[in-house]
């Protein structure tokens, strides 16, 4: 048994007369400080795994354990980073930051501030600090998302496409700015992502989904050295990785598209 | 007003303002032309006798009227010399008092419906029925209840502003972005944390937009409401003024209200951009 653990677990959605089968029989376990990657194709319920975790869904059938504990809810031992990014565009950035650590009764003033300052110095956003999100490039927004969920100190990061929205270079540099972070504070991190390249080079294990209903096919150990490089990517064993998932999601894509939809 | 920063990743420096005389010049030049024209020609229109002059008075009588009005120096405004300022407060007050009673309800309720389906499936079908009915509808049920006097101006003008409060406030509840709730959630915010530091906030331009609107409609009703229910305040004296045939009188109250009007939304909009700083991005604009 892992840190976080889903025994058969499944999620329906009613709507109207539709039910959806979103999660069919999923066992899973993410074991303290891993990086465990979901991927797959879009609609294999990989964000409805995750939305599972973080207490915003609660499955249909089955359990889902964190520390050995049923889940009551979203709360900020299992920090949420989102696609969308989640800033409140009337706060400046580092009230952003502040902001889950205003909701603790028990922070002192003077531990904020010195936990906003951190993380604002850590994240390069110093001399941003004042600004509001959208004076921010899509990058740093993403920083500062991660700052503020950074500063409530969750044991566990629960990333939906969390850089899905960026441009591909901004996007590796933010890869290595999460390993970066990984590296110090070794929370444990599951992270959803449509990116074969991202699932791999992040992950101590990536978990291949395929759709309808959604299901794990295969867990891949990832046992490349860290800390990873980013010339990695363009090295035997990543590539074999990459392949050998690549054929798994296209494979599992083809079999729910029709042919001629795909080249 | 931007910070100038020493950052390696941007370099910002203050925007230079132009200070160009020409530019200032016509600038000034584009926000005066169309109101003094159309003063100009309503002004040659009754010169020339295009119109006559007890039935259309030029501007200029009615500058004098309005002065007599405000200061009762000339006596030109005859019986109603020097009442300008009695006029003016006792519509301002009623516009107010029926608008704070309106507005407070319609955020109220507004928030509720929009917070819960079930308090909008008991609430909302009874509002939007209502709303459909004109406020001026309301005037004669308003006498009976309330008889002549303030008590019928208020009702009309809270329940004209009551409605665009609650349906924006409505709607500015509805349409916040869900990953911000969601976000909130898992940072621990309980439930009143929730209403003061994520709903409120996020729904606050579209209450601001219900509260603009609700201010406009005030001065309309105002206006309703002293023709038929009051004998005092500016729409009292402008029907008064009509039925002794003082037309320049009635175009110098018109004037009044306009103004009394464009006042109070000014007095909205400098409440709104002090509360909301960060509701003007990625916006079309307008060409310069």
């Amino acid at each position: 048994m892992g840190r976080i653990s889903l025994a058969s677990v499944t999620k329906r959605f009613e709507t109207g007369d539709y039910a959806v089968t979103a999660l069919d029989d999923v066992n899973l376990a993410v074991q303290d400080k891993e990086i465990v990657t979901l991927v797959g194709a879009s609609g294999c319920g990989k964000s409805t795994l995750l939305n599972l975790i973080a207490g915003f869904e609660t499955p249909t059938l089955g359990q889902i354990l964190v520390d050995g504990q049923p889940i009551k809810g979203p709360g900020p031992d299992r920090g949420v980073v989102f696609q969308q990014t989640a800033l409140f565009p009337w706060l400046s950035v580092e009230d952003n930051i502040a902001f889950g650590l205003l909701l603790r009764a028990n922070q002192g003033k003077g531990d904020r501030r010195q936990v906003v300052e951190r993380m604002l110095q850590r994240t390069g956003l110093s001399s941003f600090r004042e600004r509001r999100p959208a004076e921010l490039s899509g990058g740093m927004r993403q920083r500062a998302a991660i700052a503020s969920v950074l500063a409530i100190n969750p044991s566990t990061l629960l990333m939906d496409e969390p850089f899905g929205a960026l441009d591909s270079l901004t996007r590796t540099i933010m890869q290595d700015f999460l390993l970066e972070i990984w590296e110090e504070q070794r929370k444990t991190v599951v992270l959803v992502t449509h990116d074969i390249d991202e699932a791999i080079y992040l992950a101590d294990k990536t978990v291949v989904m395929t759709a309808h209903p959604g299901r794990i096919c295969e867990v891949i150990d990832v046992n490349l050295p860290r800390p990873r490089r980013y010339e990695m990517r363009s090295e035997a064993p990543f590539i074999a990785l990459r392949d050998h998932v690549t054929k798994i999601v296209r494979t599992e894509a083809l079999k729910g598209a029709p042919l001629s939809t795909v080249n | 007003m931007l910070k100038q920063t020493t950052s390696a990743e941007a370099q910002l420096s203050p925007v230079a303002k132009p200070r160009d005389p020409w530019r200032r010049a016509s600038i000034l030049l584009q926000y005066a032309i169309f109101p003094v024209a159309v003063l100009l020609l309503w002004q040659i229109c009754s010169e020339i006798g295009f119109v006559r002059r007890n039935v259309f008075p030029p501007p200029s009588s009615v500058l004098a009227i309005w002065y007599d009005l405000v200061t009762g120096a000339t006596d030109a405004a005859a019986r109603y010399s020097g009442t300008w300022f009695d006029h003016a407060w006792a519509s301002t007050w009623r516009v107010f008092a029926g608008f704070a009673w309106g507005v407070a309800l319609g955020i109220f309720l507004g928030l509720l419906i929009g917070l819960s389906r079930a308090m909008e499936r008991v609430l909302d079908p009874t509002i939007q029925v209502l709303r459909n009915i004109p406020v001026t509808a309301w005037v004669p049920l308003s006498l009976v209840f309330f008889g002549i006097g303030n008590a019928p101006a208020v009702f009309l003008i809270g329940l004209g502003a009551f409605f665009p409060a609650a349906i924006n406030t409505t709607h500015g509840v509805r349409q916040i972005n869900i990953t911000l709730y969601k976000a909130a959630r898992m940072m621990g915010a309980n439930e009143r944390e929730l209403l003061w530091r994520v709903i409120l906030p996020a729904a606050l331009p579209s209450i601001l937009t219900g509260v603009r609107l609700a201010m406009g409609i005030a001065w309309v009703l105002v206006v309703v409401a002293e023709i038929l229910a009051v004998r005092s305040g500016l729409g009292y004296l402008l029907n008064d003024a009509y039925l002794f045939y003082r037309n320049d009188v009635v175009i110098a109250a018109m004037f009044s209200i306009g103004l009394l009007g464009f006042l109070s939304d000014r007095l909205v909009i400098l409440v709104r951009d002090i509360l909301l700083t960060w509701n003007e991005r990625e916006t079309f604009g307008g060409e310069n």
